[in-house]
């Protein structure tokens, strides 16, 4: 297809949800296609191709990226976290919980992106204040809930200002 | 009944949805995870232009390369009937002679994965011979417009289109008319007569999963296609028709959907799946894109002229109204959508003189369908604007005004036709309450308020079976699609209740035509009226059953006994449900089935059936205005809607909390742009939907719940009704704001900020 010679694969070694991985993946595979056809862990979804919506949102050393347009080598000698590993075996994360009981899942397809997010912004900041989480999740969408529940099950995560500190 | 005297134990409880742990652990699939082996990867070739001759088709080469497995362009559809749509079967598989919009199929390919399939596509030539284009009313309904259709389409499958009524000659390709009393003699003798126009935008559904579509043939020749659809008979009906199979043959099985608004109703990318994989000879799965589904629906853009009357005491004396619906190259399911909608322009009010007008005109864009609110939302935002225009010539308060001419329980909406039932006031009290709409708003504030009533689709059926097994569990069986409303955790909840039984012993199975019994559609709001009460009448079924077999056993009579905690009780006696099948069966075996239907049929009214149920909402909203910029805030929202009664009040919260984000999208920045034939903004990047950021300060959502809903337990349908007030809410606090009345939307800060920059100039009405 492409005039200009390239390398038909590379060799990807890294730590997905805890496990080793090693993967020779072609340069150009999008993380989320190895995720999801390679892999097998399909939580992350695809959307809107174009990292605005958050549904292929996972979690490389830590950091939210849009998995639809983050090259698979990139994840080379890196951690990556999909929903799959959010639970401790049958035992739920606290976001996991919180979104369940605050009715925050409808259709489910953001649901996995906007758990990593979240997960990510109470790593960076443990008491975000309503308006921080709002703008945390800019490049999150939700078509079904209007965000308000999920707004909460985040909130209900955060640590209490004062025993923050 | 059943459940403990004085309450429910599972019907009104905020249980847990029955989907959430698989969603929040990312194990629940959906249609683009399902895999079959050897399955063969589609895409589609788009056609660049609005409107164009299709020359020449050549794709000779893309056949050739390694992997592909089929290639299709209309001339290969031989197999088939190439045209489908549920109300005229206008619309082909692939474009044949002409193109009549952007995005429009071509040539479909299916290969061993999506890279070659892509390939392949790049190799296929086109050749096309640009036509003029009408991309907006105006151009469609000027005389000697290019025509979008020539040819006369053949007619769909519901009954109450088979009079389609094309005006010829034109692109008008479905009008509706409806009269009641003299409109022309209550104008003359009236105090007040205003006439408007609104407008209203193409919105895009964006349903974050895009519509997609897994077929596969077996040896038999039958069709098995896994589709993310509302509505699978539909599709069933289209795909029997198409390759004329019977409908046992064909079986539609839905996974979960990632959100539908009516976008996934009726056959989309189905019909083509199930052709590739035909003659693939292998199992086709055809994904769409975001982009896909900018080209694939939309909902309806209108111009509605509106023409209100009021008697000096603020009574309604007439409507007119005259709306052109936009609804692009091809049919869908839109002329359902006009002649519904127009139907019940008159909202809640009384109204004795009305004239009404639709019309569904062709253009060269995306073809227009279904989309929660089904048309009402493009009627209210006028109607309910006027409602305030008229407030304020009259010297009235808004919500007094609505309130004097609010439908009584029990009246009759029309003549004939199904009577309120609901208790309207009890709505607007609620909301004035909620948005403290008596006291003042604080400087730089406004509130502004809006009301609608909606008819779900009829005549209707929806069928449900439930199926006790030997030990004491069951399963539900409908085909209600569940695509994120929780429709699934409340037919859980209503069969547990009847059948008194723990919710974790109640499994609903997913829709699958072959299996679970036939449901028209999980839309129109309708699901947990109908659907749930045919699950009320099959759950109750088995328990008349079972009380009989116990009255058999213990020699009493059925009517005597109850069944509480999984067991027939008979005061202190209690039989447990395994033990009375192992009786009744003489092992360990066997299954009591239970049968409900729920089928109001045909009715002589203008839409040839009566709503089973009318949706009630009403909507506050207080905003902030930057004067500098335009941008309008909502500080505060209140919604309010008659459920009669909510099965799950944190679901119906959730639906309610959804709708009026998504009803702030097309308010303030949602609108599908075209240009010279051309849509700018088909992505996610150009076209804006609500973030989190969006959420207004404080959104209340209240439920009026009086139990006398025709739904189970006395519930009725939630869901599309709380999106419809918030464009004429804002709109109106807008003008009780600025003095400056918006009458198309969305409201962006641009044209705010225009028309504010207009105000100071001399202006006809405010």
């Amino acid at each position: 297809m492409s005039a200009i010679p390239i390398r038909s694969s590379s060799s990807v070694r890294c730590i997905v949800n805890g496990r080793p991985v090693a993967l020779e993946v072609r340069p150009e595979a999008l993380l989320l296609d190895v995720l999801r056809d390679r892999l097998q862990l399909k939580g992350a979804r695809r959307s809107c191709d174009m990292q605005v919506c958050g549904a292929c949102t996972v979690l490389v050393d830590g950091a939210p990226v849009s998995a639809c347009t983050y090259l698979a080598v990139e994840v080379d000698g890196r951690e990556v976290t999909t929903v799959e590993g959010l639970a401790d075996g049958d035992r739920l994360h606290p976001l996991q919980e919180a979104f369940i009981d605050h009715g925050a899942v409808q259709c489910g397809f953001c649901t996995a992106g906007m758990l990593l997010t979240a997960k990510a912004l109470l790593a960076e900041d443990p008491s975000p204040t309503p308006e921080r989480v709002a703008e945390y999740l800019r490049g999150s969408l939700c078509r079904c809930t209007g965000y308000r529940k999920i707004l909460d099950a985040i909130l209900a995560c955060a640590t209490p200002k004062a025993a923050a500190r | 009944m059943t459940g403990r005297p004085g309450g429910f134990r599972i019907v009104g409880q905020s249980v847990r949805r029955t989907d959430a742990l698989e969603k929040v652990t990312g194990r629940a699939r959906y249609l683009s995870d399902m895999e079959l082996p050897g399955m063969a990867h589609a895409r589609l070739l788009r056609s660049p232009y609005a409107h164009a001759r299709l020359l020449h088709v050549d794709v000779r080469a893309a056949r050739e390369v390694p992997g592909v497995h089929a290639v299709l362009a209309a001339s290969d559809l031989t197999f088939c009937d190439p045209f489908y749509g549920p109300a005229l079967r206008d619309r082909p598989l692939l474009a044949s002679e002409v193109v009549r919009y952007e995005g429009e199929p071509v040539v479909a390919v299916a290969a061993v994965d999506e890279a070659t399939a892509a390939e392949a596509l790049d190799l296929v030539e086109v050749e096309y011979e640009e036509l003029p284009a009408v991309t907006t009313l105006e151009e469609a309904l000027a005389p000697g417009a290019p025509r979008v259709h020539t040819a006369e389409p053949l007619a769909g499958h519901f009954s109450d289109l088979s009079s389609l009524r094309a005006k010829p000659g034109t692109n008008i390709c479905h009008q509706f008319d409806y009269t009641r009393g003299d409109v022309a003699t209550a104008l003359a003798g009236a105090h007040l007569v205003l006439e408007e126009t609104y407008r209203f935008p193409r919105i895009q559904h964006y349903s974050m999963e895009p519509h997609g579509a897994l077929a596969q043939w077996d040896d038999e020749g039958g069709l098995t296609v896994w589709a993310a659809t509302q509505n699978p008979f539909s599709v069933r009906s289209e795909l029997a028709k198409m390759f004329a199979l019977n409908a046992s043959r064909i079986r539609i099985a839905v996974p979960l959907l990632g959100g539908g608004f009516g976008g996934k109703t009726y056959a989309k990318l189905e019909p083509l799946a199930a052709a590739l994989a035909r003659v693939a000879r292998r199992p086709v799965r055809l994904l769409a894109s975001v982009e896909d589904a900018f080209r694939t629906v939309r909902r309806c853009s209108a111009r509605v002229r509106l023409t209100l009357a009021f008697h000096r005491d603020g009574r309604i004396a007439a409507l007119a109204c005259e709306a052109d619906f936009d609804i692009g190259a091809y049919a869908d399911i839109a002329p359902r959508v006009i002649q519904k909608a127009t139907y019940t322009t008159t909202g809640p009010y009384r109204v004795g003189h009305v004239k009404l007008h639709s019309n569904a005109v062709y253009t060269n864009t995306t073809p227009g369908g279904a989309f929660r609110g089904f048309g009402v939302p493009q009627l209210v935002w006028g109607v309910e604007s006027m409602m305030d225009v008229a407030a304020d010539r009259l010297g009235r308060d808004p919500v007094d005004l609505r309130r004097q001419n609010l439908l009584a329980h029990g009246e009759e909406f029309a003549p004939g036709d199904t009577p309120v039932d609901g208790k309207l006031e009890e709505s607007l009290g609620r909301l004035a309450e909620a948005i403290q709409w008596s006291a003042a708003a604080a400087p730089g504030r406004a509130k502004g308020i809006a009301a609608m009533m909606k008819a779900s689709v009829a005549p209707s059926v929806s069928e449900a079976i439930v199926r006790l097994h030997a030990d004491g569990s069951a399963n539900v069986l409908v085909s209600t699609v569940e695509m994120g409303q929780g429709a699934r955790t409340v037919m859980a909840q209503i069969a547990a209740e009847v059948l008194a039984l723990p919710l974790d012993r109640v499994r609903v199975v997913p829709p699958d035509t072959s299996i679970t019994p036939y449901d028209q559609t999980s839309s129109s709001s309708r699901s947990t009226t109908m659907v749930g009460r045919a699950v009320q009448e099959a759950a109750q079924d088995v328990v008349d059953q079972l009380r009989k077999i116990a009255a058999d056993m213990l020699g009493e009579p059925a009517a005597r006994l109850t069944v509480l905690d999984g067991a027939v009780v008979s005061g202190a006696q209690r039989l447990a449900y395994p033990d009375l099948l192992d009786h009744h069966f003489g092992m360990r075996g066997g299954e009591l089935i239970g049968r409900g239907v729920v089928a109001p049929g045909r009715t002589k009214t203008a839409l040839g059936g009566s709503t089973p149920f009318w949706e009630v909402a009403m909507g506050g909203a207080e905003i902030t205005l930057d004067e500098e910029t335009g941008a309008i805030a909502i500080e505060s929202y209140a919604s309010v809607s008659d459920v009669g009664r909510c099965i799950n009040p944190q679901q119906c919260a959730a639906q309610d909390e959804g709708a009026v984000m998504q009803g702030l999208g097309h308010t303030l920045f949602e609108e599908m742009v075209y240009e010279g034939g051309q849509l700018l903004n088909a992505d996610l990047a150009g076209y804006r939907v609500p973030r989190a950021g969006d959420v207004p300060p404080r959104l209340e959502t209240l439920f009026v719940e009086n139990g006398d809903g025709a739904g189970p337990f006395g519930a009725k349908g939630v869901g599309e009704g709380g999106l419809i007030p918030v464009s004429p809410a804002v709109g109106n606090a807008l003008a009780r704001l600025t003095g400056v009345r918006m009458r198309e939307l969305p409201m962006t800060p641009e044209r705010v900020w225009r028309a504010l920059r207009a105000r100071t100039r001399p202006t006809t009405n405010p």
